[in-house]
């Protein structure tokens, strides 16, 4: 029951042909090759494959690939940088932090923290931790990424 | 063997550079080599096992040690640079592979610094001092008038020579001699400061870089079927009900009750193992020890008895005894484990890449497995999800391998599902520990203590044998450990169960089981359970004498090290208030007595229904030389925050049947709410050696939460976690 199935992932336009059941991560790992999203757990339970459906945070492990055509703007990781490779200011925060040990979780508190800072440019501490509520980290880098995200809302604070 | 590559540059016919190894500049400097090649230099003295000059004059580090999160690449990339006089971004680092790095055994320990990043330091020392001499030669003047900087030398006269024009497409490959100058600290430019790691950025640019990202034409991705006990046996499998099932098979691999699914398509490879959960029958297996304490159950098991330790007498009267205990811990890997194998037919080769902890052990282990000759087999080590010990990764490259021996000619890759990794990682091991002590209530110094230890393994790797591979338990042939090997020290069982105080009369007892759970290395192994409870003892022996906690500790340690550390962590201590429901608590270790020094301070403030939620940890350390700050800051930050999590949170649940914690929300770990304040002080020695942290805060942090809860409530918490339930319930 394989059908082509047309998605808008970092401003571009792709078809591929699946089961318009595949979960979203599969297609963009395994049919677009990006390593952004991560697979963690594959039930929704660590964050690790997070990406953003529109301004929205969202786990793709169990997201029918069927459920985000249409237009809907699915942003990973990769495409955070600007075309010239300047950094997202939440990616440039993470490394100015070194907010990451082995980095497997990495995406999931880039893209998380994207979409709250978009929400909440003024977030404040426990904004920024809720923001990161679905995303697990076990070499527990987490103090630095909430760093990083208040490095970013002081930088938006400044006129 | 350490002496493989050796002898493949000797048959490849590399020219060998020789002169005297030493130069005039430092001849007078040192005196006769008294002491042995540091690290792991003994095993590979040439210099060229540990770096090689390339073309573009880049100096390329080889290192035996994988990259697991915890920053050895920098480390090592800092020690070259550091010694060439050469910028950071022209080192690059090769991560652990067999015939081409040097064999370091296993990334554990917290010994990469020592072992592999100390001998960088002096194979990159000793290669500047023979380009300085080569230099001298081609450009005829003396060593130590040259000047090399940025892989430059120049002479006085102002003529240059690159470390690549020097050799000229050779590499360096004498071996390195002590007695060897190594550049004066003062004038360090990396050692030493918090120089940040570059693959951060690679990852938030989701570059290729964990060995799940690798993708090869043809690549087919597979998933293992495993049953839900240990010892089940696959009873039926019926392929072509699979195959209607998910028409994207592509090849079921049976052997025993080894069950390996390939698909062209991850996904289909996902939905095939999803349908073997629902559709394959397996026999029932050995029942699991449910429905009783386990800390009682441990203590009824068969043990070998060891005395570790046995000073002095043993006391009759002690003043305090009391018995801890500490549950099954699970690494936890974010990412499950993962590995890709191809098998050349023809050649009769095999290729693996791995996020195993160790490269060459793990080749020699798949040679045992497979029945093939070990250098048949070349295994690379590629950077995984963090795994804090012996995770699945061993196991899961034995997965690709036996599937990509049954499928030649395409690349296999084996992602295990989150439930594969959760069920069948091997865990930390539960223990049980007694302790008793007695002390002299006159000068509040310990005369007697008597430890007594019950745990399983803490190491149960593969080393080059394929019994210990999971997949090799289950094939038609089954292969069985025959020891776990627990008594040897390095299984870690009574690792910092000799407590670092200074006590006249010391016993450590020891009783080995085997418990119910698969078992193996989780960071600090042992250590974690004997610091918990010797602290939270200390602690429990100073309450009873009427001491304060600290001056207790003070009056009964010796070295000065420690003495220093505990004092720092005194002083921030007593910067806090402490509030209504808040309790203040420390402990102390260094770990196995003999690396880094840790006292981490903890302030715990209870909420009504008893949870210690987000509590503040500091810690202090001495690690000796401090190589790279930031690195050795962030490995005790997440130390202390993982140490947390389990003391707090964490234990492998089971029923009679299997292992419940099968996912995060049967196994909870810290979400970002539950994140503690964490600030880490670091004493640095830069005259002394560097010592492993990378496990240093485990035990300590247990520890200092433990007495924190104390101060807070009163409640004495001796086995963990340390959940609300146990905070406030009557006493």
């Amino acid at each position: 029951m394989e059908a082509d199935i047309t998605l808008l992932v970092n401003g571009r336009q792709h078809t591929v042909r699946v089961d318009p059941a595949t979960p979203l991560l599969y297609v963009l790992r395994d049919q677009l090759q990006l390593n952004g999203p991560k697979f963690g757990c594959g039930l929704m339970q660590c964050g690790a494959c997070m990406v953003m459906l529109d301004d929205v945070a969202w786990p793709s492990c169990q997201l029918p690939v069927h459920d985000v055509t249409g237009g809907i703007r699915i942003t990973t990781l990769e495409g955070l940088a600007k075309p010239d490779g300047t950094l997202h200011p939440v990616q440039q925060a993470f490394v100015d932090e070194q907010a990451a040990q082995c980095g497997f979780c990495l995406n999931g508190m880039v893209m998380s923290t994207v979409a709250t800072l978009q929400q909440y440019p003024q977030a404040d501490e426990e904004t920024i931790r809720n923001g990161m509520m679905r995303v697990l980290c076990r070499c527990c880098v987490q103090h630095r990424a909430i760093r990083a995200a208040q490095k970013v809302v002081a930088a938006n604070k400044k006129p | 063997m350490p002496t493989s590559r050796r002898h493949f540059l000797q048959t490849t016919g590399c020219l060998t550079i020789g002169f005297s190894l030493l130069g005039p500049t430092w001849a007078t400097a040192a005196t006769e080599a008294a002491d042995e090649l540091p690290g792991s230099l003994g095993d590979y003295p040439r210099i060229d096992s540990w770096l090689e000059v390339l073309a573009d004059g880049r100096v390329r580090v080889l290192t035996g040690k994988i990259e697991l999160g915890q920053g050895i690449r920098i480390a090592v990339a800092q020690m070259a640079a550091e010694e060439l006089n050469i910028p950071l971004n022209r080192v690059d680092v090769v991560l652990a592979e067999t015939d081409r790095t040097p064999n370091e055994g296993y990334t554990a320990g917290s010994g990469s610094i020592e072992n592999s990043a100390t001998a960088v330091r002096y194979a990159a020392a000793a290669a500047r001092q023979k380009l300085l001499a080569l230099a001298a030669t081609q450009l005829q003047t003396r060593a130590f008038q040259l000047k090399t900087q940025n892989g430059v030398v120049t002479a006085p006269n102002g003529q240059t020579r690159t470390f690549a024009q020097l050799l000229g497409g050779q590499q360096l490959t004498d071996e390195v001699r002590l007695p060897l100058a190594l550049k004066p600290k003062a004038e360090y430019q990396y050692v030493g400061k918090a120089v940040p790691r570059p693959e951060i950025e690679r990852m938030v640019r989701a570059q290729e870089y964990y060995v799940q990202d690798l993708r090869f034409p043809g690549m087919l991705h597979a998933r293992v079927l495993r049953p839900f006990n240990y010892d089940s046996k696959l009873v039926q499998f019926d392929e072509n009900e699979l195959k209607r099932a998910v028409p994207g098979l592509a090849k079921a691999v049976v052997n025993g009750s080894f069950v390996g699914l390939l698909a062209e398509r991850e996904y289909d490879a996902k939905l095939a193992q999803d349908w073997g959960k629902q559709h394959v029958r397996w026999t029932e297996g050995r029942a699991l020890p449910a429905g009783q304490p386990l800390k009682d159950y441990l203590r009824t098991l068969p043990n070998t008895p060891k005395r570790v330790q046995d000073k002095g007498t043993l006391t009759t009267a002690p003043t305090l005894r009391a018995s801890y205990y500490k549950p099954y811990l699970m690494h936890g890997s974010i990412g499950p484990s993962c590995a890709v194998a191809r098998y050349d037919a023809a050649q009769r080769r095999l290729e693996v890449w791995t996020h195993s902890q160790g490269v060459y052990p793990l080749r020699e282990a798949l040679a045992d497995l497979l029945k093939m000759p070990v250098d048949t087999i070349h295994v690379k080590g590629v950077p995984g999800s963090g795994c804090y010990g012996h995770n699945g990764a061993d196991d899961v490259a034995a997965d690709a391998a036996l599937l990509a021996v049954a499928t030649p000619g395409r690349h296999v890759r084996v992602q295990w599902a989150r439930e594969d990794e959760h069920c069948w990682e091997p865990y930390g091991s539960a223990m049980v520990l007694d302790l008793a002590a007695r002390l002299d209530p006159a000068t509040g110094r310990l005369t007697h203590w008597h430890q007594q230890v019950w745990t399983d393994t803490h190491s149960n790797r593969p080393g080059g044998n394929a019994d210990k591979l999971l997949p090799a338990q289950y094939l038609a042939q089954p292969r069985r450990p025959a020891d776990n090997g627990a008594t040897d020290p390095s299984a870690g069982g009574y690792r910092n169960a000799d407590p670092l105080y200074a006590i006249p009369n010391l016993r450590v007892d020891a009783y080995f089981f085997q418990g119910p759970l698969r078992v193996s290395a989780l960071r600090a192994l042992g250590a974690y359970g004997n610091v918990f409870a010797i602290e939270s003892f200390m602690d429990e022996l100073a309450e009873k004498a009427g001491l304060d906690a600290w001056d207790f500790r003070l009056r009964n340690l010796q070295d000065k090290r420690a003495i220093a550390v505990v004092e720092r962590a005194r002083a921030i201590a007593r910067q806090q208030q402490v509030g209504e429901n808040e309790g203040l608590g420390f402990a102390f270790a260094q770990y196995k007595n003999k690396a880094a020094y840790v006292a981490v301070v903890a302030k715990v403030s209870i909420h009504e229904e008893g949870t210690p939620y987000r509590p503040q940890l500091w810690a202090v350390i001495d690690a000796g030389e401090v190589i790279n700050l930031d690195g050795l800051k962030n490995q005790t930050e997440g130390g202390m925050i993982q140490s947390a999590s389990w003391a707090l949170m964490e234990e492998v649940k089971f029923d009679q049947h299997q292992v419940r914690s099968r996912h995060w929300e049967a196994y909870p770990i810290f979400h970002f709410d539950e994140i503690p304040y964490v600030d880490v002080t670091v004493i640095d020695r830069p005259t002394e050696p560097p010592l492993g942290a990378g496990e240093a805060a485990q035990g300590p942090t247990a520890a200092a939460l433990a007495n924190a809860v104390y101060r807070a409530t009163g409640k004495r918490v001796r086995e963990l976690p340390l959940r609300p339930e146990k905070l406030t319930r009557e006493a």
